[in-house]
């Protein structure tokens, strides 16, 4: 059954929910990029959390006005009035009070999520109110979604998408560096400013799928996915709608065969499971790669710390060390050097003299602080000045030990 | 000994009426509070073209606060800075600003040549797609500082040297005619203090100003002109001849600079 909801076989309404939360997936990842590179991700929890008051607000005003309190657009714009409420109430914490950033979102997020709940809780008190539904905002839902809010969705998505992808060189140079960019002609507060703008549409227009706990994550787990395998703003940023789309579009179609199950969680634990994914199998910054590089490198360490022991004549204490000098046939188990052993202690013991004799010299010396213990000396010296050094300091030595 | 030394300072004496239309940057009565305590107190300021200028003074004179105001980062309590005669924001174009290298995160994605290209934000804009023209500009720029072969390198990667000749190569790219510099020479190694300076000489020599903030007394001399000494108020400026000396050093610094070291460095210089 899922095989067919992937594949857009679960009949008509299935297949819109899934493209529709893909392009939702998409333009969610690639603007929660740019919240991420500028490091105010929480922010967009503060956002989603303030839509609450607002969505009960405008079905209490919707059906005082005797019409129908679940019209979406209606529901939508009040939500969005009060996310920039709430916006507007961090902004001005921050820059009027003491209070960090951190400390703003998280009063102002709770102030609104719990003005949000009595108001729903005082809907469900109305006999208008029962059937409304408004508990879905929450946690996101499939069932029952129209053509219409598929192609919300889909038009929601596509422009904000592009507003991000006009928009995103100040972005860019924003969040790397805000006193530049200010000098070179991009206004901080304004490029801010749209930033949270396209934020707050991202949510506005994800509430009905995904829900206002979970947008957080699709804003941010794509983004932090995606940084995981490139060092470019902008390949992130494509890598994070690739991301942000897949975890939309799988999601969507899992809960689509299970409609009992709530979307916003299901398609955050696809994005999760990409995330984990990556956190462990990225090159270069994946963890597995990192300790893999970490492990060889102390391998070369020990075992040129080994050589130089050998070469002088001295026991080698450490296990580590000796296990590598007899895994590579430099020391048999009686603790004496082997023939190849020694071939190598010389080497490593040439290098070491014609280091000394670099920082010795008065021209090369500067040449030295290059050394770190590990440096290849022949990537440092050019080969004429690696031959004086060798005219200086005679031919190799045999290691006699 | 004491002969020797260098007469008192006094303001350089030209009207400033006559400089202030002309100069490269002029900041009049600029006065920046972070709270209620004024960092930086009614400073005028008044850089002389095609020279090279060190701003200087003890931590927390303000000397990083002054050159934010002038720029337009941070907002002055009172007074104003005007570049080239005009003011500020229609100017821009013609200001480069090289920042403090702690300022940002240096793990950020994005690589030495991106850094470089962000230079040319102003004339590539939202949508200019990056020619090849642009990136041999970028790659010149680099190569003025010795960093072109690393233009492909994760920022990261970076030595503190490096980074802050690739942040002086971002200002390059932008062809300015004022330099604004916060601290170019702090923690960096030799051979980057030796590029950092000659690619200033360089711009200077070609008609260009450069204003940097300047933490070491013993190169001022030797690098720079002109100074401007402030501890929170305006101190002394002039030519290095005229305001750097002794007693504008002891009355900058306080008792923070021993009078031997005073000597020496005014002296050093003479």
């Amino acid at each position: 059954m899922l095989r067919d909801a992937l594949l857009l076989q679960m009949g008509y309404n299935a297949t819109l929910v899934a493209l529709g939360a893909a392009s939702l997936g998409v333009a969610a990842g690639a603007t929660g990029t740019f919240l991420f590179l500028r490091k105010r991700s929480l922010v967009s929890d503060a956002i989603s959390h303030a839509t609450l008051p607002g969505i009960g607000l405008a079905f209490l005003v919707m059906v005082a006005l005797g019409g129908d309190g679940r019209w979406l657009p209606g529901l939508l714009a009040g939500s969005a009035l009060s996310a920039l409420a709430g916006l507007l109430c961090v902004t001005w914490l921050t820059r009027h009070t003491r209070l960090a950033e951190d400390a703003a979102i998280g009063a102002v997020l709770s102030v609104f999520f719990g003005a949000g709940i009595v108001i729903l809780t005082v809907i469900q008190t109305l006999s208008s109110g029962r059937q409304a539904g408004l508990e879905t905002f929450l946690l996101g839902s499939t069932a029952g979604m129209l053509f219409s809010d598929a192609l919300t969705l889909a038009i929601g998505g596509a422009l904000v998408l592009a507003l991000a992808l006009l928009l995103r060189r100040p972005m860019i140079q924003v969040a790397f560096d805000p006193g530049y960019a200010e000098t070179a002609g991009t206004s901080v507060s304004r490029t801010d400013f749209l930033t949270m703008a396209l934020v707050m549409a991202i949510t506005v227009v994800g509430l009905k799928i995904v829900g206002l706990i979970m947008i957080v994550a699709l804003l941010i787990i794509p983004a932090v996915t995606a940084r995981f395998w490139t060092n470019r703003a902008e390949y992130v940023v494509a890598l994070a709608g690739l991301f942000g789309g897949l975890a939309g579009y799988v999601g969507a179609a899992i809960s689509a065969t299970a409609p009992a199950l709530p979307t916003g969680p299901i398609i955050v634990l696809i994005g999760f499971a990409l995330f984990v994914v990556s956190l462990l199998v990225a090159p270069g910054r994946g963890v597995l790669a990192a300790g893999l590089r970490y492990r060889r490198f102390q391998r070369r360490v020990h075992l040129r710390q080994g050589l130089i022991s050998l070469a002088q004549g001295q026991p080698v204490y450490e296990r580590m060390t000796r296990r590598l000098l007899l895994r590579e046939g430099f020391l048999r188990a009686d603790n004496v050097i082997t023939e190849e052993g020694r071939a190598r202690a010389a080497k490593v013991l040439r290098d070491e003299t014609r280091w000394q004799e670099v920082r010795r010299s008065d021209s090369l010396a500067p040449l030295a602080m290059q050394d770190n213990g590990m440096t290849d000396i022949a990537s440092v010296l050019t080969a004429d000045q690696l031959a004086e050094i060798d005219r200086r300091i005679g031919g190799p030595k045999r290691v006699t030990a | 000994m004491k002969d020797a030394m260098p007469q008192l300072a006094t303001d350089e004496g030209r009207p400033v009426a006559d400089t202030l239309a002309q100069s490269p940057l002029a900041i009049r009565g600029m006065t920046v509070s972070y709270g209620e305590e004024p960092a930086i107190f009614s400073i005028d300021l008044t850089a002389e073209p095609g020279a090279m200028t060190a701003i200087i003074g003890p931590n927390g004179a303000g000397k990083s606060t002054l050159l934010k105001a002038a720029l337009g980062i941070v907002r002055p309590l009172s007074g104003s800075a005007t570049v080239f005669g005009k003011p500020l924001a229609k100017q821009r174009a013609r200001i480069a600003y090289v920042p403090q290298r702690a300022s940002v995160d240096w793990d950020f994605p994005t690589t030495v040549m991106d850094v470089a290209l962000m230079g040319l934000s102003r004339e590539l804009g939202l949508l200019r797609p990056v020619r090849a023209r642009h990136v041999a500009h970028a790659l010149a720029c680099l190569d003025r500082v010795g960093m072109a072969d690393f233009a492909d390198r994760q920022i990261g990667q970076l030595s503190g040297g490096q980074q802050q000749r690739v942040f002086l190569a971002r200002a390059l790219a932008q062809d300015a005619e004022l330099y604004l510099l916060d601290e170019p020479f702090a923690g960096v190694d030799a051979a980057t203090e030796r590029a950092i300076i000659v690619v200033l000489k360089e711009l200077r020599a070609e008609g260009r100003t450069v204003v940097a903030v300047h933490h070491d007394l013993s190169t001022v001399a030797q690098y720079f002109d002109n100074v401007f000494l402030i501890n929170r108020r305006k101190i002394a400026e002039g030519s290095v001849e005229t305001a750097f000396t002794a007693a504008n050093l002891q009355e900058a610094y306080g008792g923070r600079l021993a009078t031997g070291q005073i000597d020496q460095l005014v002296l050093g210089m003479v």
